[in-house]
């Protein structure tokens, strides 16, 4: 059923056709409305039986849906930011136990400085738990995706987080087909576990494992990963035939067939990309996109044969591995070991930047006579980094640097340091 | 047996089971007993903690007639217990993390609850640390939500899996491997530490009691009490650690009666945030008796003796007989 609805009531409904069991809710925004709206549909009894836990922190808040996981109930929680931190060592564990709950990452990024605007530190710093990662490019896709997402936890028996740019897609009202609730019991069997604690078949979970066995047990969380690599685009055909329309898979390439140029990203920022193609296209300009929709599993030889015909690749990515560069482009360059592919990146979009068709049409342009730094930071000012650096070349104690950025925009205070 | 029975035997101090009806007594070999920590496990000799969990898993198993669920933090009991690939558990068991035992348990009773297996239940364990340090946030949620749990903690006043370090139950003047004797406040800090059953009473939840391995058959009737009730339960158990406390093996029990009766460990139950009972001390005991069985506090008694520091440990024995009334006669 077609509906104008917000991302996060979108996500929410879809989740509660899915039928969780347990449901733990700790409030950090940009995910809140998820949970929010999923307390109302628990109360009003639309989603039975199903118990609704209001915990004291995100890491009790995993913790919780690992608890229940383990009692054999479907569990789901969602996140963002430092709240994926705070529950990171939950994280870990839920993927090392092979736990197959599913959360939802509203993708923000991560203090200090505090900020609760979008891009992808938060997942990004949970890319190698162990948890198979998804990302939505639109709300139509992230509703998609979360029905998927259960399936494919419940086969492999891992955990599947979902993310969906904070506000761009959660707070954003687009029109999405809601599924009915016989499409999606059709499609998505009740959970039976893998492992369970039951009092007629006693075991121990999460013992003690030392150097004669650890190897062997990480490998076989390593391995689920490959299983997924197989299950997630014959889920996303399954779901392609019950529901009449295309989500998921593992990478989604668009009009990248004779491409010199390839832009590789993941989640919303896709769409402007697409419009920028299509725009460049226009002129003549030989590009296409692809679209990573699984990051972990990375799709290395589906990405390698998208992207193995180009001259070039410019990752657009909305992280930063502080010392390195990107994280996306280091992945990417990865799956085209011993090819002489250029691979550019591009971070773009930290703590909510906009990303606009113009700057990116702008680099693109520039990628494509291979004139770009590498990596290229998307609409810095570098003036104001250049003062900040004077700044501090001129005194020990040059003072708090967002503090410092802010005056000089004018938004803090007024005195001149 | 219609006669008041007394728990000792004249002269001996030792619990005269065989005194009471066979269906009260406390069993320590039968072949109907369940042993949910079954022998084999890698406990020191002496340990504590591994006989206060043998009874008191044993016991909750038996008031959920086999239909129990347990949920055990990182720490001692977690790691000698589960070497892989073996387990001395007999019952469902399940180890996430040293921090979210309160949390994970929680999430347990909800899916039984979803399930329609609430006949099913839950009990949660750590040690100190884990506890009332680094779990406390979630403990105090569990409690909060009054979620249907039995948690047991096993205090033995110090971080024993990783060496012997000081935790929020480390009593003062005690040698750890973080508060060593040494410098002109030698061990733990006074004024420090914190008393969980107590925090626990300011929740308000249905039971919070203290037990002590020195009476097992008093920690049995505890668990079974709480067994009886619904929603959040903490039961706070003193289990001496040879390891870290510088005791003789074969003195645990003695060591666990002393510090009953020197009033440093008072035992205690309360419902609903109202404390319901204070087991008397038979034979008060001057802190140095329990003190002295000890290593950790050798320092005090080394000439010259600390008597400053003897004598803050005597004022906190004395102020808690005082605050819980545990020389009033029973009435």
């Amino acid at each position: 059923m077609l509906k104008q609805i917000e991302g996060s009531h979108a996500i929410a409904g879809a989740i509660a056709l899915c039928r969780p069991e347990v449901i733990c809710a700790y409030p950090i925004t940009p995910q809140t409305h998820i949970v929010e709206t999923l307390s109302e549909i628990v109360r009003k009894g639309e989603l039975a039986p199903c118990e609704y836990v209001n915990v004291e922190s995100e890491f009790a808040a995993l913790s919780v849906a690992i608890g229940a996981a383990a009692a054999g109930a479907r569990a789901y929680t969602a996140t963002s930011s430092q709240g994926l931190l705070f529950m990171a060592e939950a994280v870990y564990n839920a993927a090392g136990l092979g736990l197959p709950i599913v959360m939802t990452i509203g993708n923000r990024a991560i203090g200090a400085p505090i900020n609760i605007w979008n891009d992808h530190s938060d997942s990004m710093a949970m890319a190698n738990a162990g948890w198979i990662q998804l990302h939505a490019e639109s709300n139509q896709e992230a509703a998609d995706l979360h029905i998927q997402a259960f399936k494919l936890a419940e086969q492999i028996s891992v955990p599947v987080m979902v993310c969906v740019d904070g506000f761009v897609l959660t707070h954003a009202y687009e029109r999405v087909d809601m599924p009915d609730q016989t499409q999606v019991d059709g499609f998505l069997p009740p959970f039976e576990p893998m492992q369970v604690l039951d009092p007629a078949d006693p075991v121990t979970i999460g013992a003690m494992v030392g150097p004669e066995a650890f190897m062997e047990v990480r490998y076989l969380a390593h391995h689920k990963h490959l299983q997924a690599i197989e299950a997630i685009p014959r889920i996303a055909e399954d779901f392609a035939a019950a529901f009449g329309r295309r989500s998921g898979g593992l990478i989604d390439c668009y009009r990248t067939e004779d491409a010199e140029t390839v832009v590789v990203a993941l989640g919303s920022v896709v769409g402007t990309i697409k419009d920028t193609v299509d725009e460049l296209r226009d002129q003549g300009v030989r590009i296409g996109a692809v679209k990573i929709v699984s990051f972990r599993p990375f799709p290395l030889a589906q990405l390698r044969s998208a992207l193995e015909g180009a001259a070039r690749v410019v990752v657009v990515e909305k992280d930063l591995a502080l010392g390195l560069g990107g994280i996306v482009a280091s992945n990417v360059r990865m799956s085209l070991r011993g090819l002489q592919t250029s691979v550019y990146t591009v971070i773009a979009g930290l703590g909510g930047r906009a990303i606009t068709k113009a700057a990116l049409r702008a680099v693109f342009l520039r990628a494509q006579e291979d004139e770009i730094d590498d990596p290229h930071f998307l609409d810095l000012k570098w003036d104001m980094v250049d003062r900040e650096l004077a700044r501090w070349k001129e005194t020990r104690r040059s003072g708090p640097i967002a503090e410092n950025i802010l005056r000089e925009l004018g938004l803090v205070g007024n005195r001149v340091h | 047996m219609t006669q008041p029975v007394k728990f000792y035997q004249t002269g001996t101090f030792t619990v005269g089971n065989r005194l009471l009806d066979p269906e009260q007594r406390t069993v320590q070999a039968t072949i109907e007993r369940n042993n949910s920590l079954t022998s084999g496990h890698r406990a020191c000799q002496g340990c504590g903690e591994a006989l206060g969990a043998r009874y008191a898993v044993d016991a909750a198993l038996r008031a959920a007639n086999g239909k129990l669920l347990a949920v055990n933090a990182t720490g001692c009991l977690e790691v000698f217990s589960t070497p892989y690939p073996e387990s001395s558990w007999r019952l469902p068991w399940l180890h996430s993390l040293f921090g979210n035992a309160p949390a994970v348990a929680t999430g347990v009773a909800a899916a039984l609850r979803a399930k329609g297996r609430a006949d099913t239940r839950v009990l949660a364990q750590g040690g100190d640390g884990g506890t009332v340090d680094i779990g406390f946030g979630c403990l105090s949620g569990m409690f909060e939500r009054n979620d249907d749990v039995l948690y047991i903690c096993y205090d033995n006043e110090a971080y024993m899996n990783t060496g012997v370090q000081r935790s929020a139950r480390t009593p003062p003047a005690a040698r750890t491997a973080t508060s060593p004797a040494m410098g002109e406040h030698p061990g733990e800090a006074f004024g420090h530490g914190k008393n969980p059953a107590l925090i626990a009473m300011a929740h308000g939840i249905p039971y919070v009691a203290t037990a002590t391995v020195a009476d097992l058959h008093d920690l049995e009737a505890k668990v079974n009490k709480a067994m009886t009730l619904q929603g959040a339960r903490y039961l706070h158990i003193h289990v001496p650690c040879p390891l870290g406390w510088g005791s003789a093996p074969c003195d645990t029990i003695k060591v666990a009666r002393l510090a009953v009766e020197c009033g440093l460990f008072p035992l205690i139950e309360a419902e609903h945030g109202e404390l319901t009972e204070a087991t008397r001390i038979r034979r008060r005991v001057p802190v140095e008796d329990y003190l002295r069985l000890q290593k950790r506090f050798a320092h005090l008694f080394r000439e010259p003796r600390d008597e400053t520091a003897l004598a803050k440990i005597q004022a906190i024995a004395d102020r808690n007989i005082a605050r819980f009334g545990l020389l009033e006669e029973a009435t």
